[in-house]
């Protein structure tokens, strides 16, 4: 190309430099990281989906299984019996399962008032519950009451006061106490209801069109919020809660058989593992609630933005983690204490396949989809 | 030939353009970097900062940085004035990369630029044209100064782009369209060109015509020719980069930079339409004074030590060749080599320290200790996973932990491959010191990455 211009016409180049700097000028100005950034893909589907056909539905379904509980406590607490022991217990199991789906989503008004913190603290504080039956006068509503409420104390108070059924039954008919025990059991399973009421209704009345609005991409974004505290709670209450802590991956091979989950009734630790890796799977799927119908989710979104990792897709990468993950778990006994006891090696198998998924989701997996896992705002090059 | 070389003059305007637009890119840079709060945030917040090999006494200094902040800003506008232009430049220079060896977790390869400019110009007699100096000194002004003073950085900035160009001659650039295939769909909301983000033949055109820009531009600018066809090309690439990518000032300042390649009739124009605006004129700095050398011992130690200072620059990046293993996984001669925007990586690490004696060990918590920035930053370089498990080390000591062991276990996700393996998780990293030697406890790249 040939200018045959001796002189360069200034003006003209003012001008061009002037209109390209108005398109950055421009173009940077409406990047305030809240309305733009990320793929064209549709946030507010994936967030529609996540809060009407999963998040909803597990806290309607937390709810209710709550619910049957207290309804149970108050038929015990009426006529305690060995029979009715076992309602309550077989109805307090399938609320700690339903707890395993709920725990997923701690924000918004779940993290204001402590859902998970309050309703599964382990291990819970036997002593100070005993004290807190004995003494009277406590206010579960405490931070300092957190290990001494929720599934855990529950888990203490019928599985754990006495060695058979008829001696727990007796510290709630015939011990000099009964009464203060009836009336622990009720406030726990209170302070359950009342936590579980207040954050459904704060997604029925409003938090759901707001949690729906906030798709963008910005650090305080729901789809931000939500896959982070999604992987979150795989990596800390999870992986290190149900496995890593009780079977000493962080106290250097010290074991902990008695931190387990549900220690007192022992033989469901396995149980609630894989109701939390299966609700973690699911929602990765973007799988409904209790359906077999899956909709708009972590791996459509990442099927959306074309992460293929070493040639394979990165969302059956991650899926096929999680069933790695629960053929791991598979092959513990139903009792962790037992197993960490016996073979602690197969509950660091579980331990690893889990870790390896969590090492996808935080590393891979918000790298592909452009999430931070916290904000970094300098520059690059 | 050489002699001949050196005796070559040009018009004095190119070189008081260039210090004027540095002066005052700088001021502004400074100014932005300021205002969004980043000294504070980068410099001041942090409890610990990473610092270089060799430089680790260079640190910020509480609230005093602010200071270094201000006396460099100054400096730069004394730069761009041409008042007492020789302290100025040598001040900036200093203030700058002290600013800039303060923590490289904020490492930008054009700060280092910056510096080595700023650098060169102390060399040069940029104040003999269009300065304050000049203005009321009349012995220092001059037209003419030699040759080589434009040449000089007309050559850095040839290094930079076309060093930058030989780094994209790789597997992983050219075949792989990485790391572009995973950053610009993140911009397919941008309107006009959005959809076509996403598309993988605009992500190897994107990779392809970068590459090929970078490698001919200079040449694009030497040419009378295609010169204002490249200084177009210039724009437009460098624009199209800051509306794709956070990168700060650097655009602006290669544009400009890039000005320098122009005739000195350019320079000229673009003096005396600023010298109007203060109803002045160039005319008083067109002497016609031949700013002359005579051959002395400390001219020919003077041309001498920039001709080592350009070797070295030229040498300087491929010290790479020197490790084993891909430079983009161990990162080893990787920093201060004109290797921009090369590589999607990110990292993931937990850090244990055990009681050497109870063998009772705690995770860290990494957000206790680091910003967000360093954490990110840490996670996927190993001499910053050293330094911090270093750090790690001195503050358990102090906490009553009898000789700490610090372990990490890491991954790092390099290019869109899948995540693997980084540090070897068996290495107390407290007994590992940084140096220019290969790091062993690197665990292996599993993968090959073709070319420069």
């Amino acid at each position: 190309m040939y200018f045959c211009k001796k002189e360069i016409n200034m003006k003209k180049l003012f001008i061009l430099f002037s209109a390209l700097v108005t398109i950055v000028a421009c173009s940077s100005s409406d990047d305030n990281g809240d309305t733009t950034g990320g793929s064209n893909y549709d946030r507010k589907l994936l967030l529609t989906n996540w809060a009407d056909n999963i998040i909803i539905p597990s806290y309607v379904n937390y709810q209710a299984k709550i619910k049957v509980v207290a309804t149970n406590i108050t038929a015990f607490n009426a006529s305690p019996s060995e029979a009715n022991l076992l309602t309550v217990r077989t109805s307090w199991l399938e609320a700690y399962k339903a707890y395993q789906y709920v725990a997923i989503y701690s924000f918004g008004k779940s993290e204001e008032i402590n859902l998970k913190e309050s309703a599964n603290t382990y291990p819970t504080n036997a002593a100070g519950i005993d004290a807190n039956i004995s003494v009277g006068g406590y206010d579960l509503t405490l931070l300092s009451q957190l290990d001494k409420q929720g599934f855990p104390a529950l888990d203490y108070l019928i599985n754990g006061l006495g060695t058979t059924d008829a001696s727990i039954v007796s510290y709630y008919s015939t011990n000099a106490n009964a009464a203060n025990y009836q009336k622990y059991l009720t406030d726990v399973v209170t302070r359950l209801q009342t936590t579980a009421d207040a954050v459904l209704a704060d997604w029925n009345s409003g938090y759901r069109a707001t949690y729906i609005a906030n798709s963008g991409t910005s650090v305080s974004s729901s789809v931000n919020v939500t896959t982070n505290n999604f992987v979150k709670n795989l990596e800390k209450n999870v992986r290190s809660g149900k496995l890593g802590i009780p079977a000493g991956v962080f106290s250097g091979g010290v074991k902990f058989p008695e931190k387990v989950e549900a220690y007192y009734k022992n033989d469901v630790s396995k149980d609630l593992l894989n109701t939390a890796v299966q609700a973690s799977q699911d929602f990765f799927n973007g799988k409904h609630f209790n359906s077999a119908t899956t909709g708009e989710g972590l791996k459509s979104y990442l099927d959306y933005v074309k992460a293929v990792r070493s040639g394979q897709q990165l969302s059956t990468i991650v899926d096929n983690q999680f069933t790695a993950s629960l053929t791991a778990n598979a092959a513990l006994n139903a009792s962790f204490s037992n197993q960490i006891n016996s073979d602690n090696s197969k509950m660091l198998a579980a331990y690893d396949a889990l870790q390896q998924n969590v090492v996808y989701m935080k590393l891979d997996m918000m790298q592909a989809l452009n999430i931070t896992i916290d904000y970094v705002d300098g520059d690059g090059d | 030939m050489i002699q001949n070389y050196f005796k070559q003059y040009t018009s004095a305007a190119t070189l008081a353009f260039y210090r004027l637009a540095f002066g005052l890119m700088m001021l502004l840079s400074l100014i932005r970097f300021a205002s969004y709060g980043w000294i504070k945030k980068f410099y001041i917040s942090p409890d610990f900062h990473f610092t270089y090999y060799g430089f680790e006494w260079i640190k910020p200094i509480g609230s005093y940085t602010y200071i270094v902040f201000l006396i460099c800003g100054a400096a730069a506008l004394f730069v761009a004035i041409g008042y007492k232009y020789k302290w100025a430049i040598l001040t900036f220079f200093l203030s700058f990369t002290y600013i800039e060896l303060m923590d490289k977790t904020t490492y930008l390869n054009h700060y280092y630029f910056i510096s080595i400019i700023s650098f060169v110009l102390l060399f040069l007699p940029a104040n003999c044209y269009f300065s304050v100096d000049a203005y009321k000194n009349e012995k220092l002004r001059f037209a003419k100064i030699p040759s080589w003073n434009i040449d000089i950085l007309k050559l850095l900035l040839a290094i930079v782009y076309f060093y930058a160009g030989l780094a994209k001659l790789n597997s992983d650039w050219l075949i792989e369209a990485m790391p572009l295939k995973i950053w610009l769909p993140n911009n397919s909301n941008l309107p006009l060109i959005g959809s076509l983000l996403n598309q993988n033949w605009v992500h190897y055109a994107f990779s392809w015509t970068g590459a090929i820009y970078d490698l001919g531009i200079v040449f694009l600018l030497l040419y009378k020719r295609t010169r204002l066809f490249g200084f177009i090309l210039v724009v437009v690439f460098h624009i199209l980069t800051k509306i794709l990518f956070p990168i700060g000032v650097f655009p602006y300042v290669m544009i400009i930079s890039t000005l320098i390649f122009f005739d000195a009739s350019f320079h000229k124009k673009v003096l005396s339409h600023i010298a109007k605006i203060f109803s002045s004129s160039i005319i008083l700095f067109e002497n016609g004074k031949v700013k002359a050398k005579n051959f002395s011992m400390a001219y020919k130690a003077k041309l001498a030590f920039i001709s080592c200072f350009v070797a070295f620059q030229l040498l300087f990046p491929f010290r790479y060749l020197c490790y084993p293993n891909e430079l983009f996984w161990t990162e080893e001669g990787f920093r201060f080599s004109w290797r921009a925007m090369l590589m999607e990586k990110a990292g993931y690490a937990t850090f244990t320290v055990k009681d050497a004696l109870s063998k009772k060990e705690i995770v860290v918590n990494n957000s206790r200790f680091l910003t967000p920035f360093q954490e990110k930053q840490m996670a996927f370089q190993p001499d910053f996973i050293v330094e911090y498990a270093h750090y790690l080390h001195d503050y358990y000591l102090q906490q009553g932990l009898t000789d700490p062991e610090v372990y990490v276990e890491s991954y790092v996700a390099l290019n869109g491959r899948l995540s693997q393996k980084y540090i070897d998780s068996k290495i107390n990293l407290a007994k590992e010191n940084e140096s220019f030697k290969h790091k062993t406890w690197i665990l292996p790249f599993n993968d090959t990455i073709k070319g420069f």
